[in-house]
């Protein structure tokens, strides 16, 4: 079961207020041959990731636990930029701020384009900016993120050494897979900011 | 026999729509996101959540231009959201008279906002009769195969065609009621 991972789809988490545009995204995201789930707020999405990425899971669950996370681990946020209350920099602040959420590669999109928004969205960490209206041409930009943050997770996987020691121990939650996020994300949390220098793009703030 | 002559008079209507600004490039992104099965599936969808969304946000928004002080920042984000799922579904006219409409907000212009409401709800019920006769039609021409990509590149073809026409002699009227 786990060493599936590469086939199946990523996951997108979507989130934007209005039900329009949620409808034309994930229709986007599904042509493009990506699982999808939307919400229609900030918090919800936080809700919906401490849900599905809270390494804090009980062990006596683990095995289900994992097989679960595997399912629907997200792999990439979309989220407007304009929402009532948590707007779409608010949520991206907070999920780079997330041990467990931060290297989940995180896509803005609005419909105005202003640059100091831009750049404000790509200096917190943003990967990518996409002016609405969103088209088929713009998910074409969504995997090499994704992949890209594969990678990282891969790369920190093989340069900590524990992870092979512990994959017979399930409350060690690694898998073969590089798919299994939040115990690398725990590792990295640990600073090995120096191993990877992209890893945390400008945190200064 | 039916399904053909249907299917030319959808043709002729959404090729009518392009032509006039109604819907623009947009709303082509959405008939290339047609189920290839030829149901009317997501392109219906996305319409009708448009014209409840829209019907929603204008009944707010007269509801906020009655008020004896008018809060012009929820003006305003109203309109955001409705120049927004225009765009998004390709409502062209719509999106415009939106932009218009900020900007009388802008300078907290209360009659010139309630023209631009008119405006707008007029362009949005242009729009929604014709997405409505549209939904109509196409389960019937969809009964048989419907290439909708074979049939968008026609449409932009007679949209470009009338563009230049166009130039030649503009003749745009904005309907005031």
């Amino acid at each position: 079961m786990a060493a599936v991972a590469t086939e199946t789809p990523f996951h997108v988490l979507a989130v934007d207020d209005s039900l329009p545009d949620r409808k034309l995204i994930e229709r986007l995201l599904k042509t493009s041959s990506f699982q999808v789930t939307t919400v229609d707020s900030g918090s919800k999405a936080l809700e919906f990731l401490r849900i599905h990425h809270d390494s804090s899971t009980p062990i006596s669950l683990q095995e289900d636990q994992l097989i679960y996370n595997q399912e629907v681990a997200v792999n990439l946020i979309i989220t407007d930029y304009c929402m009532p209350g948590m707007t779409g920099y608010d949520l991206l602040k907070k999920i780079k701020e997330s041990s467990s959420l931060r290297d989940i590669p995180v896509v803005i999109m609005s419909s105005e384009n202003i640059p100091s928004r831009i750049n404000r969205c790509l200096e917190e960490g943003a990967d990518e900016f996409f002016l609405k209206p969103v088209r088929l041409s713009d998910m074409s930009k969504l995997k090499p993120h994704i992949l890209k943050s594969r990678c990282k997770e891969h790369y920190n996987q093989q340069s900590d050494g524990n992870i092979d020691e512990s994959s017979s121990n399930p409350t060690n939650s690694s898998s073969s897979s590089s798919d299994n996020s939040s115990s690398s994300r725990k590792r990295k949390a640990e600073g090995d900011a120096e191993i990877l220098p992209k890893a945390n793009r400008s945190r200064h703030s | 026999m039916a399904a053909a002559a249907l299917r030319e008079q959808l043709n002729a209507l959404l090729s009518s729509m392009y032509a006039s600004g109604l819907v623009d490039d947009q709303f082509q992104q959405l008939q290339m996101l047609q189920d290839d099965g030829g149901t009317p599936g997501f392109v219906a969808e996305v319409v009708t959540l448009f014209c409840d969304d829209a019907d929603r946000i204008i009944s707010e928004l007269a509801a906020l231009l009655e008020q004896p002080v008018v809060d012009f920042d929820k003006v305003d984000a109203y309109v955001h959201q409705l120049k927004g799922s225009s765009a998004s579904v390709g409502a062209q006219k719509v999106k415009f008279t939106c932009m218009q409409f900020r900007e009388l907000c802008q300078h907290k212009n209360r009659d010139g906002c309630i023209m631009a409401l008119t405006l707008v709800r007029n362009e949005f019920y242009d729009l929604r009769n014709k997405f409505q006769t549209m939904l109509q039609v196409v389960p019937y021409v969809l009964k048989g195969p419907f290439d909708f990509q074979v049939f968008t590149g026609i449409v932009k073809m007679e949209h470009m065609l009338l563009k230049l026409k166009r130039i030649a002699c503009p003749c745009f009227l904005l309907k005031f009621v």
